[in-house]
């Protein structure tokens, strides 16, 4: 069986949030991660390799600081990974890198793609799903459990409110909700090995996209800050008056009882 | 040429959900200002009967998609549906809650429509050049990004409890409209088998209007009872941070946060949360925050509007007897 | 000259930090409390190879340098001290005597099992009259036809009783003092030994440690551990390498507790504002911050000239543990200061790394033998 994983990597959710001169968002001396959720994917991936054999593929969009996140799932047990940089994915939004992935991922040998159901940084929880549009097969987002036996998964996904148990016919796409698994960690030897895995660098002539054919849907984001927000009231005195002083504001301050 | 607003209702067992209605109500003033025509989308089976539901929140026209393979949501189908109608009809742009449902479908039909999508919007104002701009969390709620599409139609997702419910005008008489499915069989390869929905008294996270939190200092699983029974009197949904999550004590699906849920409650009450960075993430956009900590020097108060430093199993049981005086 | 860590140290200290802080780090106070060994930790260290980092693929070891194991040593006494020396003790003071002096087979026999995790080792060299000064081994062997058999008891003996694998000196020529005193590898459960007292401790409580008790304890020829006679100068080297270890856990105390002084210092409100923006609370924290970072190159040039063997560590490596010990005991008690009666108390940390922090000036050599150590090294030129 074989496997890809889509991988990002975000900030660290610890990281403050500064813009750059031009406005936008200053990447500068933040600590970069696996984008989290994207771990639950890489675990299940290793997973299924683990009970069925095969590969797995880790494919990433980005730059050169993209490695560190590719390595980390390499060093966890991936077998190899794609990354897809060029200069025309400056201003790339969901859509084009939906199509750019799509594009990679058509030329590997895949039966399921795994990815996280968002992604920390953005939070825009698209590029997954619109891939598996744009490659025309089924996906299943934010699931809690996955199962496959021969050409077919029985999934169960998160709704609000409770969960949908789903059947559905490979090749498809996943994406990984918290409580999916519990991530490895990348042992020593892992650590070791990623080095000697390849990681290829691809451009969009290498996938075989050109430069006009991925002009982004979306204008490019303005970025801004928000406005810190005040610490209020700090009610004194016993508890009994406190809580009774407290449910007096809410109902006549703050009307929201 | 491409015309209105189109909001994608969705609907359970003949009931509207809420986010459908403040998507109504909010795109009203939009719809009015750019002179274009406000749509109600509702995809199901056996719906006639909520043309009128939701009538009373703005639209113009209604337009009933009702099928049985629509009659429980599932992204094959609903796409493959609404991917003809939207190529038909052209509308400049749909927008739909930024629910399980909504997070599913808008992306998928925004690749199949080949165009842009805004996710988890809590802004959307009218403009002159791109129809319509859309302001949207980002990094947890660090920063914000103002984006508009290049081209029509747009789609996007709207972040439930952001916008409020118009006063419902009964005397609205949008014009219905019925389209039939038009679904190809190569969109039918899942099937839903089951749904499980917890049975609950309790609002959906996402949509309630108050939650009643707790964190770390919830001690053990056995002590939610006291927040329950607090929520049960206001109506108020219970929540969780990641740290009781993480210690087994409440399911992950109570999470608030970055690997959690994302709420935008009137009310948000954190009981025994410390308030880190990852927890602001989820409720950051809240109304009225407040917060009851034993550690006075708890982060959860630099943001909280109103504050008790005290025992949270001494306060709560209080705070809830206050309020029952109230009801 | 390249101060950069390479891109595997850095994933191996945040794989390492993450470990410690998502498995360890929520029950050291309890672990502290209970003088409870870490045996579960032990055993997803082993799984993760923390447990043979330096020692070669081909003995099923991770095959990193020593600057990998001086990080997994410090990130992992950074939360839990008691844990860090338990992979150094055995680490360093088994699985690496047995590397450096062992014969192919006993390399073969005993090394992979170790560099899993699968077994335990431990070092058994002080004895009641035998600390600073080994020449006072009592414990004795005496050839008998293909065996040994060994008689005595040492002290202080950290993972004993845990342990599978240890290995202990014994003295087979008192005549002739250092020279002759023999080298074993020994494993639990050979008949008549057994494990004596429990030291109740001030610090690394969850770490353990122990009598061994030797009475005639008869183990095969094929266990002397290099030469007969040559058992101090293995336990000469040992310790030199040992003390690589010993020097991250002290750093990692010492980074431990410092930030638990920055975090509370920042937060902590008095006359009207955070104590971090008082100059005698940032004085204090810029000491030790300098302090950490100086410790840090001395002990990673320890590990970095460890590993590359173009010149003898000895020196470096007790620079490096007098140097790091003593920061980490500044530091600790320094940070307790900086919480003042919070950090008193066992409800914050650094009152346990306090406690902690003072073994590292005494074992695996006190820093008054360091000091011998560096001096003979300076003089002997």
């Amino acid at each position: 069986m074989n496997i890809v994983v889509t991988v990002k990597q975000t900030f660290d959710t610890e990281a403050k949030i500064v813009l750059d001169g031009k406005g936008s968002i200053d990447g500068s001396g933040v600590n970069l991660v696996i984008n989290p959720y994207d771990e639950f994917a890489i675990e299940e991936a290793l997973k299924l390799k683990e009970k069925f054999g095969g590969d797995v593929t880790v494919v990433s969009v980005g730059g050169e600081r993209v490695t560190e996140a590719i390595r980390t799932a390499l060093a966890m047990g991936c077998d190899k990974a794609v990354r897809i940089d060029d200069p025309a994915l400056a201003n790339a939004d969901e859509w084009a890198v939906a199509e750019i992935l799509a594009k990679a991922v058509s030329k590997l040998p895949c039966d399921i793609i795994l990815s996280g159901r968002i992604a920390v940084d953005d939070g825009s929880s698209q590029v997954a799903v619109r891939l598996a549009d744009a490659l025309g097969v089924p996906s299943v987002s934010s699931i809690l459990k996955l199962d496959i036996e021969g050409d077919a998964a029985t999934v169960t996904r998160e709704i609000d409110g409770g969960t949908e148990l789903i059947e559905v016919k490979l090749p498809a796409v996943f994406t990984a909700q918290k409580g999916l698994n519990e991530p490895r960690l990348p042992s020593m030897k892992g650590i070791m090995g990623a080095k000697k895995k390849e990681i290829a660098v691809l451009s969009l002539a290498d996938v075989g996209v050109g430069a006009g054919d991925v002009t982004a849907k979306m204008g490019v984001p303005k970025f801004s800050l928000p406005s810190p927000r005040k610490g209020g009231k700090v009610i004194p005195g016993e508890a009994p008056d406190a809580a009774r002083e407290l449910a007096k504001l809410l109902r006549e301050e703050a009307k929201v009882i | 040429m491409a015309k209105g607003i189109w909001i994608i209702v969705e609907q359970s067992k003949s009931e509207i959900r809420k986010v459908s209605l403040e998507l109504l109500s909010c795109a009203r003033a939009i719809a009015d200002a750019a002179g274009e025509p406000l749509v109600a989308v509702i995809p199901g089976h056996g719906i006639a009967d909520l043309a009128a539901k939701v009538a009373p929140y703005g639209a113009d026209k209604v337009i009933l998609i009702d099928d049985e393979k629509l009659a429980g949501y599932t992204t094959g189908a609903y796409t493959s549906a609404l991917n003809k109608l939207i190529r038909k009809e052209e509308p400049r742009a749909v927008l739909i809650g930024n629910t399980a449902v909504g997070k599913d479908l808008a992306p998928r039909l925004a690749q199949r429509l080949g165009v842009g999508m805004a996710s988890d919007c809590t802004g959307m104002e009218a403009d002159d050049t791109n129809f319509l701009s859309f302001k949207r969390p980002i990094y947890g709620g660090k920063a914000f990004a103002e984006v508009a599409a290049n081209a029509v139609p747009v789609l996007a997702t709207i972040r439930p409890n952001t916008f409020p419910l118009a006063e419902p005008d009964a005397s609205r008489k949008p014009e219905v409209v019925n389209e039939t499915a038009d679904i190809d069989a190569a969109d039918l390869k899942a099937i839903v088998k089951d749904v499980a929905i917890a049975v609950s008294a309790r609002p959906e996270l996402i949509e309630a209007d108050i939650i009643i939190s707790g964190g770390r200092g919830m001690k053990g699983p056995e002590n939610y009872k006291i927040l329950e029974d607090c929520a049960d009197v206001i109506g108020a949904a219970v929540g969780a941070s990641r740290a009781a999550v993480d210690a087994g004590w409440i399911e992950q699906k109570f999470q608030v946060g970055q690997t959690g849920k994302t709420v935008s409650p009137t009310l948000y009450i954190a009981c025994g949360i410390s308030g880190a960075i990852q927890h602001l993430a989820g409720m950051g956009s809240s109304k009225v925050i407040v917060a009851i900590n034993k550690d006075p020097e708890a982060n959860i108060f630099t943001l909280a509007d109103y504050g008790i430093v005290g025992d949270l199993f001494e306060i709560v049981p209080l705070l809830t007897e206050e309020f029952k005086k109230l009801a | 000259m390249n101060f950069e860590l390479t891109e595997d140290h850095i994933m191996m200290r945040k794989m390492v930090r993450d470990f410690a802080e998502a498995e360890a780090a929520p029950g050291t106070e309890e672990r502290d409390e209970k003088e409870e060994f870490p045996m579960e930790l032990w055993k997803k260290c082993g799984e993760l190879g923390l447990a043979g980092v330096t020692f070669p693929e081909e003995y099923d070891g991770v095959g990193a340098d020593y600057i990998s194991y001086a990080i997994t040593v410090e990130e992992l006494s950074r939360v839990d001290a008691a844990l860090g020396v338990t992979i150094s003790a055995h680490s360093s003071l088994c699985a690496n005597p047995i590397y450096m002096f062992g014969t192919e087979e006993q390399k073969k026999k005993y090394l992979p099992p170790l560099a899993t995790g699968e077994k335990m080792g431990a070092f058994g060299l002080t004895e009641a009259m035998a600390g600073s000064d080994a020449s006072g081994t009592r414990t004795t062997a005496v050839r008998d036809g293909d065996e040994y058999v060994i008689n005595g008891t040492k002290l202080f003996i950290t993972n004993a009783y845990y342990a599978d694998t240890y290995v202990i000196t014994a003295q087979m020529d008192k005549s002739k003092g250092n020279r002759g005193i023999a080298a074993f590898i020994l494993e639990k459960g050979t008949p008549g030994f057994s494990f004596g007292k429990k030291e109740k401790k001030m610090g690394i409580r969850a770490s353990a440690t122990y009598e061994l008790v030797f009475e005639n304890v008869r183990i095969p020829a094929e266990n002397l551990l290099g030469q007969e006679g040559q058992g101090f100068k293995i336990a000469m080297t040992t310790l030199d390498y040992g003390r690589i270890g010993i020097a991250s856990q002290a750093l990692g105390i010492a980074q431990g507790a410092y930030e638990q002084a920055l975090k509370y210092a920042k937060e902590r409100v008095q006359f009207g504002k955070p104590i971090s923006e008082l100059q005698v609370i940032q004085f204090k924290l810029a000491d030790m911050a300098l302090a950490i970072e100086a410790a840090r190159l001395l002990v990673y040039q320890a590990a970095f000239i460890a590993s590359e063997h173009k010149v003898p560590v000895s020196k470096y490596a007790a620079m490096a543990k007098v140097f790091a010990a003593e920061t980490a005991n500044k530091v600790a008690t320094q940070a307790v200061q900086v919480l003042g009666g919070y950090g008193y108390t066992r409800d914050y940390p650094v009152e346990r790394m306090m406690r902690d922090a003072k073994i590292t000036e005494i074992y695996e050599g006190t820093s008054e033998i360091q000091r011998v150590v560096i001096a003979a090294n300076i003089l002997k030129d």
